[in-house]
This record gives structure tokens, C-alpha cells and sequence, in this order.
């Protein structure tokens, strides 16, 4: 058991661009802090025990299960979530093509499967069916079977990698 | 998870000093075990040591510009950094393999390479590859020969406070990892690293027992003749192995050789 002394720790974290100072308990989840402490509850909880993405965001950059990390891990970090990645009237090319392919039904896991994809796309211009599902690994859906998601990333990858063009081009 | 008190200290000195004045600390780096642990209560420190922001654990080096020579990787290195390392993929394929073969991408993204030895889980892949590789893992103070490092389950040659700060491997002429992965945890139900030196042969298995170890039988019969079929003669024990509910101690045992047999088959086609 612990002789903690109930500190609380000031953060500042970017999220989706924006930083926000928080002052929070060093028991407090990342997740916590995005959905609780500023209301963004596109990233959901599905396991809390690190096994189904449901909570995956970008931290600095890269696919992490927010679960799992500390609020306190992600001070002067910066923080992408599905809020940040597109808008209704701008969807980002994976929600696109998620929505496009059909890749959700209860749409509980959508929102980690999204953050994983981009992170994949981000990592690799060569995105195979294989490589997809083997990317997806930290990711569960219980509704779908997949098919339609590996499907999905694959359209959504081709889809930013086309965009990426366009701005090189530009 | 119980309420703890968290630091993060900007020098391994500071690090190591704050660990000596806490009730009941830990470090963390990645916490892909650690933060896990504790919302199960599993493990409740007072207080939390975070090593993310120590210059010296990070980075993935040679020694030296000579051909051979070891490569040196901090103990914060993520997982997936090692396995995108330009310099781990041209000098020591095989450290970036096993990277790669670990958790899933998330974990990789996050995991890092000290954190997972100094928390040795009997079923985690970089034991094997420590093992195999010739080793050597850098404290604060001291260099513990992979061969000394891994004692049993979840127990390590580190004294209380240890820090790793970086790891030596040695690369081989030739070597591969063979792991058969328990498809739901992504973990080692046994993992066996064969690496071939120009002094020899050294196979690391990781998930069989608890802890990583030298399967040294292997090692004298395959110094011998290195052919797969070799692998068939020799006699792996079980006594003392790991027996779950995904695989028997004999199961495992048996995986040993199936294992090496195939790393034996890939290294000579």
C-alpha cells in the first residue's frame, strides 16, 4: 500500500494543437485526463487493460494506448486525438474510408482503429492486407469479423499517401 | 491504482540518489508492464521515478567504426525504434527482428528495451536475444554480462536502484529468431534466438523456463555439425519449465527443438 502525500502535478499538454495546463493526481490516465478533464470523449475505453485500443492516440507522434500511460508521462508532450484528425465538414482520408468501406458497425473501437491506421499509414507507404492485420494486432473490434477494416486502412492509406503527393507537388 | 508520488529526474545521478531516499520507489520508462500492474494493483510503489528524460539512457550507437563492432542501445529505446534503426538493421538484423516480434504496434511504440529486461518476464523476447548476442548490460556503476543478468521469474542481477543505461551487443556472422507467439498476448510461448559466431554457436531461449536461458546442449551439438537434424539427438530436460494453460512443460520443451531446428534451416539456406 502506498504513503503517497497526495501531490498533484502541473502538466501542459498539447492537444490537438492546443495546449492545456492541468494540475492532476500522478494516478491519473492519460485517457482520463482527455476525456474527463477536457471533455474529449471521442477516445474511448473499451478493456482498461491495454488489450483492445479502444484508447489509442497519438502521443509525439505515435500509436500509444492512452490506458496505459500517465497523464503525468504526457506533460510537454504533444497529443493527436480523433478529434484533432478531421472534422464532420473535413473528414481525414481513413475516416473517409472507414466510412466509405463500411468499416464500423456499434462504431465503439472506430475511433482507436482510426488513430492505429493513420499511425500505419504514417509508418509504411507499402500496406498490405497481411501487413494491416498484423498492424492491427493491438486493436479489437467485435462487431465487424475485420474484413471491411483492413479494407478500409488500405483505401485510407492509398488515400493519404495521395494527398502527400498532392502537397509535395504544391 | 493506489495513489503514488511522481519524479522525473534530468540526471541518472538525480535518479539514483531520489531512488535512495524514497519509502518504496520504482522507475518507470516505458510502463507497458509497470502502469498495467499497478490499476491491478499488482505492484503499488509510494513513488514513481519517470527515467524518460535522461540523456544518457537514450540512443542506439556503434562503439567503434570497426566492421563487427558492438552496438551499443540505450535503455530507453523503444521498441519500434529499434526495429526502424538504420543502424541496428544494417549491423544487428536480428536485435530489430526481435523488436519487431514484441507485443503489438502500440506497445512497440511505447515499450522500451530497458524496461523490458530489467522487468524480465519469462516470456519476453529480448532475454533470448541478450543471451545469444553476447550481451553486456551497462548500470550506473557496472557491467553485468548477459549470461549474469537473468537470475528467475521476473528477477535480474539488479540491486535495488540499478538503472540500465544502455546494452552491448555483439554482432554475430549469422543469426535469426524463431518464435512461437501465443496469438493473443503476442508474448513468447517460446522464443529461441540462434546466433553463430566465429567462436561458435549460442542459442537463447526465452518463455520456456523462468527465465531466459542457454540452451548449452544445443550449443555443443551444434558446434559440432551445424545441420538441423543435428537438433534431433540432443535432450532437452523440462524439469523446472514453465506449464500453463496455453502450454505444458513438455510442450515447451519440444519447442525448443523445433524452434532451433528451423533458426538451423533458415541460417543455411
Amino acid at each position: 500500500m502506498s504513503d503517497a502525500t497526495g501531490q498533484r502535478v502541473e502538466i501542459t499538454v498539447t492537444v490537438n494543437g492546443e495546449p492545456h495546463r492541468s494540475r492532476v493526481a500522478p494516478n491519473t490516465l492519460l485517457v482520463t485526463l482527455l476525456r474527463e478533464h477536457l471533455g474529449l470523449t471521442g477516445t474511448h475505453v473499451g478493456c482498461d487493460t491495454s488489450q483492445c485500443g479502444a484508447c489509442t492516440i497519438h502521443l509525439n507522434g505515435a500509436a500509444v494506448k492512452s490506458c496505459a500511460v500517465l497523464a503525468v508521462q504526457a506533460n510537454e508532450c504533444e497529443v493527436l486525438t480523433i478529434e484533432g484528425l478531421g472534422s464532420i465538414e473535413n473528414l481525414h482520408p481513413m475516416q473517409a474510408a472507414f466510412r466509405d468501406c463500411h468499416a464500423l458497425q456499434c462504431g465503439f473501437c472506430t475511433p482507436g482503429m482510426i488513430m492505429q491506421a493513420v499511425d500505419l499509414a504514417q509508418q509504411s507507404s507499402n500496406l498490405d492486407a497481411d501487413a494491416i492485420r498484423q498492424g492491427l494486432e493491438g486493436n479489437l473490434c467485435r462487431c465487424t469479423g475485420y474484413q471491411n477494416i483492413v479494407e478500409a486502412v488500405a483505401k485510407g492509406a492509398s488515400m493519404m499517401a495521395a494527398t502527400n503527393a498532392l502537397a509535395h507537388e504544391a | 491504482m493506489y495513489a503514488f508520488d511522481y519524479h522525473r529526474p534530468t540526471s541518472l545521478a538525480d535518479a539514483k540518489a531520489l531512488y535512495a531516499t524514497l519509502e518504496d520507489p520504482m522507475y518507470v520508462s516505458g510502463g507497458m508492464t509497470l502502469i498495467p500492474s499497478m490499476k491491478q494493483r499488482l505492484a503499488a510503489p509510494s513513488d514513481l521515478i519517470d527515467l524518460s528524460s535522461l540523456i544518457e539512457l537514450q540512443g542506439i550507437a556503434q562503439l567503434n567504426e570497426v566492421q563487427g563492432a558492438a552496438c551499443r542501445v540505450g535503455g530507453l529505446s523503444r521498441h519500434n525504434e529499434v526495429a526502424g534503426s538504420a543502424l541496428i538493421q544494417q549491423h544487428l538484423p536480428v536485435l530489430g527482428q526481435v523488436a519487431a516480434a514484441i507485443g503489438d504496434n502500440q506497445v512497440r511504440n511505447r515499450g522500451t528495451l530497458g524496461g523490458s529486461i530489467a522487468n524480465a518476464d519469462p516470456a519476453a523476447d529480448l532475454p533470448a536475444a541478450l543471451l545469444a548476442m553476447k550481451a553486456v548490460v551497462n548500470t550506473q556503476d557496472r557491467q553485468i554480462p548477459a549470461d549474469d543478468f537473468f537470475l528467475d521469474l521476473f528477477e535480474t542481477a539488479l540491486d535495488a536502484g540499478d538503472i540500465v543505461v544502455s546494452v552491448d551487443f555483439s554482432p554475430p556472422l549469422q543469426a535469426v529468431y524463431e518464435k512461437f507467439r501465443h496469438p493473443a498476448s503476442g508474448y513468447a510461448v517460446v522464443g529461441v534466438l540462434v546466433a553463430r559466431y566465429a567462436d561458435g554457436v549460442r542459442v537463447g531461449v526465452t518463455g520456456a523456463g523462468p527465465c531466459a536461458f542457454r540452451a548449452c546442449a544445443m550449443e555443443d551439438t551444434l558446434n559440432e555439425e551445424f545441420v538441423p537434424q543435428a537438433v534431433d539427438a540432443v535432450d532437452i530436460p523440462d524439469a523446472g519449465f514453465n506449464s500453463d494453460m496455453h502450454a505444458s512443460a513438455e510442450y515447451r520443451a519440444h519447442l525448443i527443438k523445433v524452434l532451433t531446428k528451423r533458426a538451423a534451416q533458415t541460417l543455411l539456406s
